[in-house]
């Protein structure tokens, strides 16, 4: 039963972990940037959820109706005011600027809303459970599995099944001929970092409710989000999400040894993955 | 393409090198013997970083001292001008590390002190010992400091000291507070795997032997990794232990995260006594009513009995004082910091030779200093180099919409008044 128990919330947290990894998974399968500010646009995002909820005394899943458009509009100016001077076939320049980006949004946040630890208070919402087969399961961390599944399932539909999704496809396999054809590379990666920040949106404000935050803890979330995206295979959203749950569940298990190892169990499962499959599990474009 | 090369003569090597060892005869660093002489204090704290919240009231003690020193301060009949200059930490050993050579060796400062967690106060008192600075340190647990530093008991260290209370008067404050609720005697342990965890759980030096001495059986899981994401498998434990108590040292992250997982879970202790993590206001704040009856420890309050020694005021007007200019609510270092620079002042007034190093040490070690945290006197210390201050136990109560952390145990520091009952969760 604690086996299972250990299992299952590890299962959870890894809908986390694949909320975290969607954005830069999407961002990369569709522009080959590795975005390093990442972590950091998690935080901002659980920051302007607690400008929305403090200003207007909404309900933080609520305030997801302003902080998913405001993400997207500055995804959106990033992309096209920042990044898109960067991209060309060398990858530093662009990695090398989101990790300015990252140290810039850090001590902007740390300027206007001082260290403090915040939290989104969600009210009930944070510690209500239901038990399921003896085992104590949180409401939360389930609504953040169903709605990392429904954010990879609506990413998925968008990619495949809309003139959006074919534009996105057609510039990750050739920008140039993609550019020839009539779609303005610049215009879809705006598109596309917006939609990336939006799904940030999401995850930031579900970490804010799970937990509190202070702007600088972006950066250690950063990592898990890597490593879901490369268990996973790059560019494949599906296996984001299988990266996250491998991810989650080889902490909680590593944890149920000896919390020392939960953390050391998620990088060990993601290194013998890389060492058995280099391109991930499910690959879909090539480094 | 041909390159030409300068040729080095006899005649230009040599004035050269005649330069070379003629210059430092010239270019030492000579006092101005000028009106007063100057003392330069350096100062090491996190002002930025995870952990900002400890300096937040730098700006406000550090504005009051400044007032009391513009007029210089008084040695052997002799006015000294006191300049203190200020470093952030930026909350990284690394930059600790590096900004106190910075005070050391680039401005030449004369005393360095610094406060606020191992993570400040470690690098800081390593880089005076190397380079032989007297150093004051406070606002971190004596063991991470002096087994953090590799001190050796009985040897100590030569330039550096430090004033603060141990883990052995947290324990004492914490079984005094346990003791008054009358709860079962079974505790679950929360320890992350840095400075002030390892510390904590240690098998020898921690919580475990003094808690087994006095009843309470400790279910420990082992040492997490800070920031963790999940604490399912500590509250199992916990709850198949039928822990009522709950203790550690955690960050506020972790213990947000620990706290909402708890009542998912449905894990309800009746008493959470939590170090580090429930320090804060803000903290307690954020948790919501959730943070309603958490307990933690206690080394300066509004209620303590002490006052200045520097400027005569007493805790009370010390905290209000920072409400009123900041509008925030007062923190614990806040006192801690004042004290500091009260050591500092005690010390540079009785020193024999502000000039040399080695009296001012000598001056450090024979203090004997009522100050605003209580008496700081290194003769008495329980480890060489390290001196404690009195520690009480408190719970965070909400009075009106917000929280007020009352003193509900005092038997370690009877001195300290109790303000309140302590109550059970839940």
């Amino acid at each position: 039963m604690e086996w299972l128990n250990a299992i299952v919330q590890g299962t959870l947290l890894g809908g986390l972990y694949a909320l975290f990894a969607a954005g830069l998974s999407l961002i990369f399968g569709v522009m080959r940037l590795v975005n390093i500010a990442h972590g950091d646009l998690i935080v901002l995002a659980a920051y302007l959820g607690l400008t929305v909820t403090t200003a207007t005394g909404m309900h933080p899943m609520a305030a997801l109706v302003i902080v998913v458009p405001a993400m997207a509009l500055i995804g959106y100016a990033l992309q096209r005011g920042l990044l898109n001077q960067t991209l060309g076939d060398d990858i530093l320049p662009p990695l090398l600027v989101t990790f300015g980006l990252s140290v810039i949004i850090q001590n902007g946040l740390l300027e206007v809303y001082t260290a403090d630890p915040q939290t989104l208070n969600a009210g009930a919402l944070e510690t209500a459970s239901v038990a399921v087969g003896g085992v104590s399961l949180g409401i939360l961390p389930l609504l953040t599995f169903g709605i990392a599944i429904a954010v990879i399932w609506g990413l998925q539909w968008t990619f495949y099944h809309t003139a959006l999704g074919r534009a996105f496809r057609a510039v990750s396999d050739n920008q140039d001929i993609a550019q020839l054809m009539g779609l303005n590379r610049r215009h879809i990666f705006g598109l596309a970092m917006a939609l990336a920040l939006g799904v940030t949106a999401i995850a930031g404000i579900l970490l804010g409710i799970r937990t509190s935050f202070d702007p600088s803890i972006g950066g250690g979330r950063l990592i898990f989000g890597f490593e879901a995206v490369i268990i996973g295979g790059l560019g494949n959203l599906w296996g984001t999400l299988v990266g996250g749950v491998i991810l989650g569940v080889a902490q909680t298990i590593g944890a149920k040894i000896d919390p020392g190892w939960q953390v050391l169990a998620g990088h060990i499962a993601f290194l013998v993955i890389l060492a058995v499959r280099p391109n991930g599990l499910f690959p879909r474009v090539s480094g | 393409m041909t390159r030409t090369f300068k040729t080095a003569t006899r005649r230009g090597f040599i004035a050269g090198a005649t330069a070379a060892i003629a210059a430092p005869a010239i270019l030492r660093a000579t006092r101005a013997y000028a009106a007063n002489p100057t003392l330069r204090i350096g100062n090491v704290s996190p002002r930025t970083g995870p952990l900002a919240g400890f300096a937040e009231a730098d700006e406000y003690v550090l504005q009051a001292i400044q007032q009391v020193f513009s007029a210089g301060l008084d040695n052997n009949g002799k006015t000294w001008n006191v300049e203190i200059i200020s470093k952030d930490s930026q909350s990284n050993p690394n930059r600790a590390a590096e900004v106190a050579a910075d005070l050391i060796l680039g401005d030449e400062v004369d005393i360095i002190v610094a406060a606020s967690t191992p993570d400040t106060v470690n690098p800081v008192a390593d880089q005076a010992e190397i380079n032989e600075v007297p150093c004051i340190t406070t606002d971190c647990p004596w063991q991470p400091y002096f087994f953090g530093r590799n001190g050796v008991p009985g040897e100590g260290f030569e330039t550096t000291y430090h004033f603060f209370w141990g883990l052995e008067d947290v324990i004492a404050a914490f079984l005094d507070m346990w003791d008054k609720t009358g709860v079962a005697k079974t505790v679950g342990g929360l320890f992350p795997n840095d400075a002030d965890g390892n510390a904590w759980g240690d098998a020898e030096l921690g919580l475990p032997k003094p808690l087994a001495a006095a009843g309470y059986t400790l279910t420990d899981p082992g040492r997490y990794q800070p920031l963790s994401d999940d604490f399912s498998n500590q509250i199992a434990a916990f709850k198949a232990a039928g822990c009522e108590i709950v203790t550690g040292n955690m960050i506020p992250p972790d213990f947000a995260t620990f706290w909402s997982q708890a009542a998912q879970q449905g894990f309800n202790p009746k008493v959470v006594t939590i170090g580090k993590a429930l320090l804060f206001p803000s903290v307690i704040e954020s948790l919501g009513d959730r943070g309603d009856g958490l307990s933690t420890e206690v080394w300066w309050s509004p209620h303590h009995p002490f006052s200045s020694s520097l400027t005569g005021i007493s805790s009370k007007q010390l905290a209000e004082g920072y409400t009123a200019e900041s509008g925030r609510p007062w923190t614990q270092p806040l006192g801690f910091k004042h004290a500091l620079f009260e050591v500092v002042a005690d010390v540079i007034k009785r020193a024999d030779d502000l000039e040399d190093p080695s009296s001012i040490i000598s001056a450090i070690t024979s203090t004997n200093l009522n100050t605003i945290v209580g008496p700081v006197n290194w003769g008495d210390g329980p480890m060489n180099n390290v001196t404690k201050t009195p520690l009480v136990g408190g719970q965070w109560q909400k009075s009106g919409d917000a929280y007020e952390l009352q003193i509900v145990a005092n038997s370690t520091a009877p001195e300290v008044p109790v303000t309140a009952d302590m109550k059970l969760l839940g």
